[in-house]
């Protein structure tokens, strides 16, 4: 599959995060393995975005420690890691500026970046936007700039917070095929969605956050038949109601 | 007293002839206040930028510093380097006294604050957004401040036409510091004060009219400049 080295398993132990009195996460252990696509699930405010910033290095744990096959999160593993936001974060320039400045700072080189921006921007279906400033772009728009932007690095790990949360059921498609690729191409995901379609299709295994706590950690098809804890039977069961 | 229509024509006159002595001082004055508003960049963008993505201990007290110096009276400003310039001062040796240098000088003091201020301001917005997506990327603290500096030019261009409108008004610091000495040290306000007050009135109304002139065409500049950034999205 990956000719780059495994950057995984993620082995996080005893791992607290609070702000003020509050613990908003408390995971005593936790192993994701570089093998399928992880989905995390869990309802509002269960604490999937805070768990992707700390598996990325943007906050630091309050106690306890994540490893990317050994090594600290954060740093140099950083680097080869990319992560798109819940809410895109767009540079105030255009949309080919946008990806351009993400394959700069990897450090790719000039006469190589224009046929990569074209080709990234063909696969989000940007190819008419290049020009245009990137925070013109509808909600849908920006969100597909922001996963291909994300794929301009080539990463090792890629944390996706929602990414299809706004897109209409074709653009959907499109990025989910872009992401099957990217992890087919060698690349570990590690997504949030609330997209149960999606995640059925493309998930290798589930974890469910519930309150901060990992509730369970199952193979995708067993989870969706039978989730073991009664947390997750609940989110499903409204999900399937909704 | 002249009358005032034959004043105004009489200084209309002088401006579009092109009198060399007006014309003179008109220069001397937007050197001085463009080479005052560059050192204010060199110093201001700097030390803004560094306030709005630093976390070092004292920060806070720098910005309140740096905000209060903002409103630092001109004569106060002009005094103290009068003072730190002057043969018996510190920096004496130098004989910059009344010499367009300790204009800059003087002007600087004033400008830099107002530059460094507003940059924190818009550079602590701007990276309060792109933080964690720049960390995401793995751009060190230099690019993170390079990136913050070309994102937000519009609003820093801003910045600096707001310090330039303030040098060239600016006459209190300057007149104690230059001396106001024909041919030498001799801008616009100066010229304005002093002729006033020897009742030659028609070349003191034409540099006003052209102090007017400049100072609208600034403040068109700045809306310009919002205008164009807005039309590109960045704000
Ligand atoms: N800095 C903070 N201070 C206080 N509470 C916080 C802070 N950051 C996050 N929280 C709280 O932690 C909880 C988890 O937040 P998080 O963003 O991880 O939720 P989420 O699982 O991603 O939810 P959603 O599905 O709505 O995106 C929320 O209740 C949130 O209000
Ligand atoms: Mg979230």
């Amino acid at each position: 599959m990956s000719d780059r080295g495994a950057p995984l398993p993620v082995t996080v132990n005893d791992l607290t995060y609070r702000v003020g009195g509050q613990v908003l996460l408390d995971i005593p252990s936790l192993e994701i393995s570089q093998a399928w696509p992880t989905m995390i699930l869990g309802p509002n405010g269960a604490g999937k975005s805070l768990l992707l910033r700390l598996l990325h290095g943007l906050i630091a744990p309050t106690s306890g420690t994540i490893r990317f096959n050994g090594q600290m999160a954060g740093g140099a593993v950083g680097r080869r890691q990319a992560m798109v936001f819940q809410k895109p974060v767009l540079l105030r320039r255009t949309v080919a500026a946008n990806v351009n400045y993400a394959l700069k700072v990897h450090d790719v080189a000039r006469a190589e970046r224009k046929g990569r921006i074209s080709a990234l921007l063909e696969q989000g279906g940007l190819s008419d936007h290049a020009g245009q400033p990137a925070r013109t772009l509808s909600g849908g728009e920006q969100q597909r700039l922001a996963i291909v932007r994300a794929l301009a690095s080539d990463p090792d790990v890629l944390f996706l917070d929602e990414p299809t949360s706004s897109l209409d059921p074709s653009a959907s498609l499109a990025i989910e095929d872009l992401i099957a690729r990217a992890a087919r191409g060698g690349a570990k995901v590690i997504m949030i969605t609330h997209d149960l379609g999606l995640a059925q299709r493309l998930a290798g295994d589930i974890v469910f956050l519930h309150h901060g706590r990992v509730c369970e950690q199952t193979r995708a098809p067993e989870f969706f038949a039978h989730p073991k804890s009664h947390e997750a039977q609940a989110y499903l069961a409204s999900k399937l109601v909704l | 007293m002249q009358d005032f229509a034959g004043t105004f024509a009489h200084s209309v006159g002088l401006i579009l002839s092109g009198d060399a002595e007006l014309w003179a001082v008109v220069l001397l004055s937007l050197k001085v206040s463009l080479l005052a508003v560059f050192a204010s960049a060199v110093i201001g963008l700097p030390l803004g930028a560094l306030l709005a993505v630093g976390r070092f201990r004292g920060r806070q007290a720098v910005i309140v510093l740096v905000n209060a110096l903002m409103g630092l009276p001109p004569v106060v400003v002009g005094l103290s380097v009068y003072m730190i310039l002057s043969n018996s001062g510190p920096l004496g040796v130098l004989q910059l006294l009344y010499t367009p240098t300790a204009m800059i000088i003087a002007q600087t003091i004033l400008v830099a604050p107002i530059i460094a201020a507003l940059t924190r301001e818009l550079l602590e917005g701007l990276n309060n957004e792109y933080a964690e997506q720049l960390r995401s990327f793995g751009v060190s603290r230099m690019g993170v401040v390079a990136t913050l500096l070309w994102d937000g030019r519009y609003g820093l261009s801003t910045a600096l036409l707001a310090g330039f409108g303030r040098a060239i008004a600016e006459v209190g610091a300057v007149i104690i510091v230059g001396g106001n000495i024909n041919h030498v040290t001799r801008v616009m306000t100066t010229t304005i004060a002093l002729e006033t007050s020897r009742g030659n009135l028609a070349l003191a109304m034409a540099l006003g009219v052209l102090l007017i002139l400049l100072a609208i065409m600034v403040n068109a500049s700045v809306a310009a400049l919002g205008m164009s950034g807005r039309a590109a999205a960045n704000v």
